[in-house]
């Protein structure tokens, strides 16, 4: 059977070493688990874990029309930004539905957009597609990035550690360019767990020293799976679970990610204005399995043995011991229904979200 | 890996322990290794009879699923009760603890002697 090659970050040989279990990801092998997937969860809710996101994407904006382009194509106002500033957004089709959620960085002179892995030619085409008549060059230059996240309580502790950089100075969603043990690095204080940390953007040759460096200084490695477990407690949204081109990002409760009102006309706003007008074909709601079993993606959600909706993501939560999940319903679906697990139902009552809440300092 | 040389085996990496007339099944070492933490074991009600190759029930990790299958056919006897409290039993002792359920043999089936079990874990590795 004839196979893609897949691709291989700079930490690849980090992960062999470390007796990562590699899977294929997105096109990319990446580690699943080290330790196992519960210790590594606990390591990032306890003290701090480090994981290898290089194979998100990283596609710039430059010229004299890049923030018209960005406004065009995605749900925030990134108008509204500031330099060093950070914003979720989701792109959308003309349907509204969504092309990806994504991270827009607001740089002096022109905008990162971070996309995930699996859509990165589909988004960089999109992005094409949709600039016609604009003077901006749109550049995928997720080659020229390793991106590493640390993640947890003691993860800026570990950090400070090995960089000049005030960090008890820079506040959630913000970034700086600095360095880290001498190596260049964008410190963003973002990331996809629900705990406090950062993602460091390092040019590939520096992100096998940096994560050597974080790794003595006490940062567990965490795979894929614990990586899941983890937003999933904190309620975030997977593109390809939670988002498609088929749900709109109403629909996944992400409506904080989307600038209804903006000035600039953006793909999808007037889908969506008229969605928020007729109200939501379908929403977004966390549950809890109060019955015995574990809901899966693409379980089926059930009220009198009607099918009123689907799971789209579903674990053991490590940090509750119970079994979570996000389910896509009916908007008239109430806080009980049955999840569906290998076709036996199971009751499930609404919670809410996030799951999982860490204590501010 | 060591594969105990005692027990019989199925290419799904279940193992049985036959012993007069009962088979005692789990999922072997290589198994739980590959499932990782083991948060979940959904068992079939005791009484209830499984032919040859059933589904019987399955094992969940954090990440994943199992199913389980019937080594060889029979009634339930036992289904191992701890594994609902305790599911770890099957990430700490496969081969013990963690069993999982007692079939009586009502229809035998060709199993994999351990030789075969290990050249299969061979194969795939």
């Amino acid at each position: 059977m004839a196979e893609e090659a897949l691709g291989r970050t700079p930490l690849y040989e980090e992960h062999e070493k470390a007796g990562a279990r590699l899977v294929p990801f997105a096109g990319w092998e990446m580690p699943v688990q080290y330790e196992g997937v519960k210790a590594e969860h606990e390591a990032v809710r306890n003290h701090a874990g480090l994981f290898d996101v290089s194979h998100m994407g990283e596609v710039v904006f430059r010229g004299p029309d890049a923030e018209k382009a960005v406004q065009r194509l995605v749900t925030r106002d990134v108008g509204r930004l500031e330099t060093g500033q950070a914003g979720y957004a989701a792109v959308c089709y003309e349907s509204g539905g969504t092309v990806d959620d994504v991270l827009v960085y607001k740089n002096p002179d022109d905008f990162l957009v971070v996309v995930n892995a699996a859509n990165r030619e589909k988004d960089v085409a999109h992005f094409q597609e949709h600039t016609d008549g604009l003077d901006v060059e749109i550049a995928d230059e997720s080659d020229d990035w390793a991106l590493l996240a640390l993640q947890g309580p003691k993860a800026e502790g570990i950090l400070q550690g090995f960089t000049g950089t005030d960090l008890s100075g820079l506040k959630y969603y913000r970034y700086v360019v600095g360095e880290v043990d001498g190596l260049y690095a964008v410190i963003s204080r973002t990331g996809y767990t629900g705990e406090d940390g950062f993602e460091l953007y390092v040019r590939p040759d520096g992100a096998a020293p940096l994560w050597r460096l974080l790794v003595e200084a006490g940062a567990a490695p965490v795979g894929l799976g614990a990586r899941d477990t983890l937003r999933l407690e904190a309620g975030m949204c997977l593109y390809g679970n939670e988002l498609d081109p088929e749900t709109t990002p109403l629909e996944a409760g992400i409506a904080f990610a989307v600038h209804l009102d903006k000035e600039e006309r953006f793909l999808g706003q007037e889908a969506l204005r008229r969605e928020r007008e007729e109200g939501l074909r379908k929403k977004l709601v966390g549950f809890k399995v109060e019955g015995r079993g574990i809901a899966r993606h693409e379980h089926p959600v059930a009220v009198d043995g009607e099918t009123v909706g689907t799971v789209t993501s579903g674990t053991q939560s490590p940090t509750l011991g119970e079994a979570i999940g996000l389910a896509l319903v009916l908007p008239e679906v109430e806080d009980s229904f049955d999840v569906v697990i290998r076709d036996r139902p199971a009751k499930a009552r609404t919670a809410q979200l996030p799951f999982y809440k860490r204590q501010k300092k | 890996m060591a594969v105990p040389q005692d027990l019989q085996y199925t290419k799904s990496h279940e193992w049985v322990r036959v012993e007069s007339g009962v088979a005692t099944v789990g999922i072997t070492e290589h198994a739980q290794d590959e499932l990782g933490d083991v948060v979940f074991v959904e068992l079939p009600e005791q009484g209830a009879t499984l032919a040859a190759g059933d589904s019987f029930g399955a094992v969940e990790s954090v990440k994943a699923v199992s199913d389980l299958y019937a080594p060889v056919g029979g009634e339930v006897v036992e289904v191992n009760g701890m594994l609902e409290d305790s599911p770890e039993k099957i990430n700490e002792d496969p081969y013990g603890e963690g069993w999982i359920l007692k079939l009586r043999i009502s229809d035998e089936a060709d199993l994999l002697s351990a030789a075969d079990y290990e050249r299969l874990l061979e194969g795939e590795s």
